[in-house]
């Protein structure tokens, strides 16, 4: 049947064309936004309470909604120093909690975000552990917020022993792993050592779930590994000038009389630079973030362990 | 050039819960209608009246074919400046007066507002509501309603009308001056068509009627005609329809319904089938002569058994 | 066309009106009234920021409301009532029927939205016994308002065109709910993998992106927008608008009427 129709053409133009130019502006809006959107509800509604209400029993879809924002806005750009708001962090992961406070990844996440040092953090390790704690009330089953919070008290702030109390009561919840003991026993003996230091991040590795959470032990055992390794190899170049009498040209030099086995690479496979002053440097710096040893001279800072 | 022309219009609609049946309100229609011609398109109700004049008004879309009015295709807009339409029973925004409702439709048909000024109290006198003033249309009686409707079928000066059953629903006085105020369109040149099932009102006014059924048009002619085509002729009703055979070639038209029979014969041939009846034992129910009237020609066209012969 | 387009606009501009649709003004100036005594409780920061959050919160939610209940007839009321049937025996397109009724009830929430505005003006002043400079921000947000009005009503007459009068006020408030969060949705998608990531992200941006035209918290705090956010929401619910009503054109321009 053939109809008069011609309107046909250029509604159909119209629409797609309308369409796909809301698409793109609504990819201008978001740049626009991008930074401030998420986080304007944080901004002025502090008021658990109050979004509880608002939430209207809805408060656990509320709290993943908190949630997700959290991980978009933090997990994301954690690593790049910019003007990044850590101070919301804080408020933004305790409305998240009492909107749900069951939802354990916000503590295991938040805390460790919390309380690393800027710029990998918001450098609060004391509301990390009471974040933590929070965590720990309601849910007492879950004995793995006992090694979160062990693991702040032992990293940052520095409390060796309040690190073993906190493992001591997680090995003892039901369902525990053993090594919560083991951990237990070895910050008594050997707490702020490296070996141990290196135990946690990898155990941190092995039992969470998060991405963000993953990649920071690694680059935290990386840069362990890095630190202690670069220390070996500048007193293994002592050596070398005590045998000989004068400063290895290059690591092969080592190699020859019997210092090393290989040319020493790093974690990310590139070989360490022997500087002429004796000093041993990693070739790509911004690859190893957290390492303390190795960095070339403007680079150097009183950092953590 | 004619005012209508209607070119094997055929709807169909599918049906069913797997729409997979088909049910066919209009079979190809084919009517021209001329210009300053009062044509009265008679059927009973479901006949495929309105869907007709649905079809084009644009309201509706045809499964096939195309209709043409003064000369332009049905769906160009431009031609419904020219056009104007009353539908069955109509409906108009109530929240509105009469002359607001005049001057919006005027307004949509093209009428510049100087003549809308002057026209609407004209029209609103001339169909019978001079004082309506800023009464709301949902205060309207039927027949104010109606009248109003004609009103804005005509609003702006067009060529042709087309009303949908225009009587509908009016006690005897209201029918008296709708149908009035068609005699006056039809003096005034305008082409008419309407719709009815009401016989003696297109026997009144109209040129030519055409008489729909069960979507087929079943007969077409100028009134006259259609009425003399059964003067002289008698209705013969009887009950044996075994003795069919026998008198078959004297008859006109012939219904069947189970053993009754209903024929009708020309009153010269009537005593010899009388006879031949008798003679086969048919059982004679009645015998009426036809007086020429337009029901009889309706009738004749529309019944059910559709076993219509001539 | 155009003397057509502004007789059907102004026809359902004057429809809603007298269908008592303002009426829920009164509804507004009462909600005002009954939440004054509030401030005078708290300190005396904060009243002008109530004030605030409830008036535009309220502007928007009521006409919001009021685009559903209104949208979802415009077209299917005048198919059940066969209003629609001498509309279309005249010269009227298809098309100009659609657009006539969108602009008709924007119109309309739009001079809803600016009664309110001065309503919440004067209120304003009272409570504040004055007006700050800041308070020239609120006309973004009111401004935000009416486009997310623009964005709903084109919603709801896209459902009307084909819907029942209830499925059209269901998806339609629907929509409105998911607009909200559509920022969040589309950090879903970005979350999201495998192929389940086309479709939510698809879905994420057809979405009515109505999280960013909600700037009332950001004006509440004095918190300027800005310019280029402004331009881009503009162009925004532009074109959405025009995309929804292209489709409601496409729909009707084919339907058989009964």
């Amino acid at each position: 049947m053939k109809t008069y129709r011609k309107i046909t053409w250029p509604a159909l133009l119209l629409l797609g064309v309308c369409l796909g130019g809301s698409v793109l502006m609504l990819r201008a809006v978001d740049k626009v936004r991008g930074k401030q959107g998420t986080l304007e509800d944080i901004l002025y509604i502090r008021s658990s309470k109050a979004l509880k209400r608002l939430s209207l029993g809805y408060s656990g879809l509320l709290a993943d909604i908190y949630w997700t924002r959290a991980v978009q806005y933090f997990g994301t750009k954690h690593h790049q120093a910019e003007d990044v708001r850590y101070d919301l962090l804080y408020p933004l992961l305790d409305i998240t909690t009492d909107l749900d406070p069951h939802l354990i990844v916000a503590y295991e996440f938040g805390s460790i975000f919390l309380s690393q040092p800027p710029p990998a953090g918001a450098g609060q390790p004391d509301k990390a552990a009471q974040l933590v704690e929070k965590g720990i009330r309601e849910n007492p089953d879950h004995w793995r917020l006992y090694f979160t919070l062990g693991y702040i008290h032992y990293f940052d702030r520095k409390d060796y022993k309040a690190a073993q109390l906190a493992f001591q009561k997680g090995s003892e919840v039901p369902g525990a792993m053993s090594w919560m003991k083991i951990m237990a026993a070895t910050m008594a003996q050997h707490a702020g050592e490296s070996s141990t230091s290196m135990q946690i991040w990898r155990k941190l590795y092995e039992t969470s779930e998060e991405p963000a959470i993953k990649q920071n032990a690694v680059q935290h055992f990386a840069a362990l590994q890095v630190d202690e390794e670069v220390k070996e190899l500048e007193n293994r170049i002592r050596a070398y000038r005590e045998r000989m009498g004068q400063d290895p040209a290059g690591w092969i030099d080592l190699v020859r009389v019997g210092l090393l086995r290989g040319i020493p690479r790093d974690p990310n496979g590139k070989p360490y630079l022997l500087m002429p002053d004796r000093t041993v440097q990693v070739q790509d710096p911004d690859k190893l973030p957290f390492i303390t040893h190795g960095l070339p001279p403007e680079r150097k800072k009183t950092k953590r362990p | 050039m004619p005012a209508i022309e209607i070119l094997g219009i055929t709807k169909s609609y599918t049906v069913g819960f797997f729409r997979n049946k088909l049910r066919t309100a209009l079979q190809p229609l084919n009517l021209t209608v001329a210009e300053g011609e009062t044509f009265g398109f008679l059927g009973p109700n479901g006949a495929g009246k309105t869907t007709t004049l649905k079809i084009l008004m644009g309201i509706v879309f045809p499964t096939s074919g195309e209709a043409r009015i003064l000369g332009h295709h049905f769906h160009d807009p431009e031609i419904k400046k020219k056009v104007g339409f009353l539908p069955e029973q109509p409906y108009f925004y109530d929240y509105l007066s009469a002359p607001e409702l005049l001057d919006y439709y005027a307004q949509l048909s093209g009428v510049a507002k100087e003549q809308r000024r002057k026209r609407i109290p004209e029209m609103l006198a001339r169909v019978g509501l001079p004082d309506v003033g800023k009464m709301q249309l949902r205060k309207f009686s039927k027949g104010m309603l109606q009248r109003v409707g004609i009103a804005q079928a005509i609003i702006h000066d067009p060529k042709i009308v087309f009303l949908d059953e225009p009587m509908s629903g009016l006690d005897p006085i209201g029918r008296r001056e709708i149908r009035e105020l068609i005699l006056g369109l039809k003096q005034e040149g305008r082409t008419v068509f309407f719709s009815t099932h009401i016989l003696s009102d297109a026997e009144a006014l109209c040129d030519r009627v055409g008489v729909i059924h069960k979507g087929v048009l079943r007969g077409i002619g100028v009134v006259e005609d259609l009425k003399s085509q059964n003067a002289d002729k008698s209705e013969i009703v009887w009950h044996g329809a075994h003795a069919l055979n026998a008198v078959k070639e004297m008859l006109e038209q012939t219904h069947v319904t189970g053993e009754t029979v209903r024929a009708v014969v020309q009153t010269t041939n009537l005593d010899a089938v009388l006879e031949k009846l008798r003679r086969e034992r048919a059982r004679l129910l009645s015998v009426t002569p036809l007086h020429g009237t337009l029901e009889d020609y309706f009738v004749a066209h529309t019944s059910e058994k559709e076993t219509v012969q001539r | 066309m155009i003397s057509r387009l502004s007789a059907i606009t102004f026809n359902t501009f004057r429809e809603a009106v007298r269908d008592r649709v303002l009426y829920n003004l009164i509804l507004f100036v009462l909600l005002l009234v009954a939440t004054a005594p509030l401030f005078g409780q708290i300190s005396i920061g904060l009243d002008r920021l109530i004030l605030i959050n409830v008036g535009l919160s309220a502007m928007s939610l009521f006409g919001i409301v009021i685009a559903i209940l209104v949208g979802i007839g415009l077209v299917s009321k005048e198919i059940d009532k066969k209003t629609l049937y001498t509309i279309l025996s005249r010269p009227v397109r298809r098309w100009e029927f659609i657009a006539g009724k969108y602009l008709g009830l924007v119109m309309t929430l739009a001079a809803n939205a600016c009664l309110m505005a001065a309503g919440f003006y004067l209120a304003l002043l009272v409570t504040a016994h004055g007006f700050q400079r800041a308070d020239a921000g609120l006309f973004v947000a009111i401004y935000f308002i009416i486009l997310q009005f623009c964005i709903m009503t084109a919603i709801t007459l896209l459902f009307s065109s084909f819907s029942t009068p209830i499925f059209s006020a269901i998806f339609a408030f629907a929509l409105f709910v998911i607009g909200t969060f559509a920022e969040d949705l589309r950090n879903f998608a970005a979350l999201s993998h495998g192929p389940a990531r086309w479709l939510v992200t698809a879905v994420a941006y057809m979405v009515p992106n109505f999280s960013a035209l909600n700037v009332i918290s950001q004006v509440a705090h004095d918190v300027p927008v800005s310019g280029s956010l402004i331009l881009y929401n503009t162009l925004y619910a532009v074109l959405y608008s025009a995309a929804a009503t292209s489709a409601a054109v496409l729909i009707f321009e084919r339907r058989n009427l009964k």
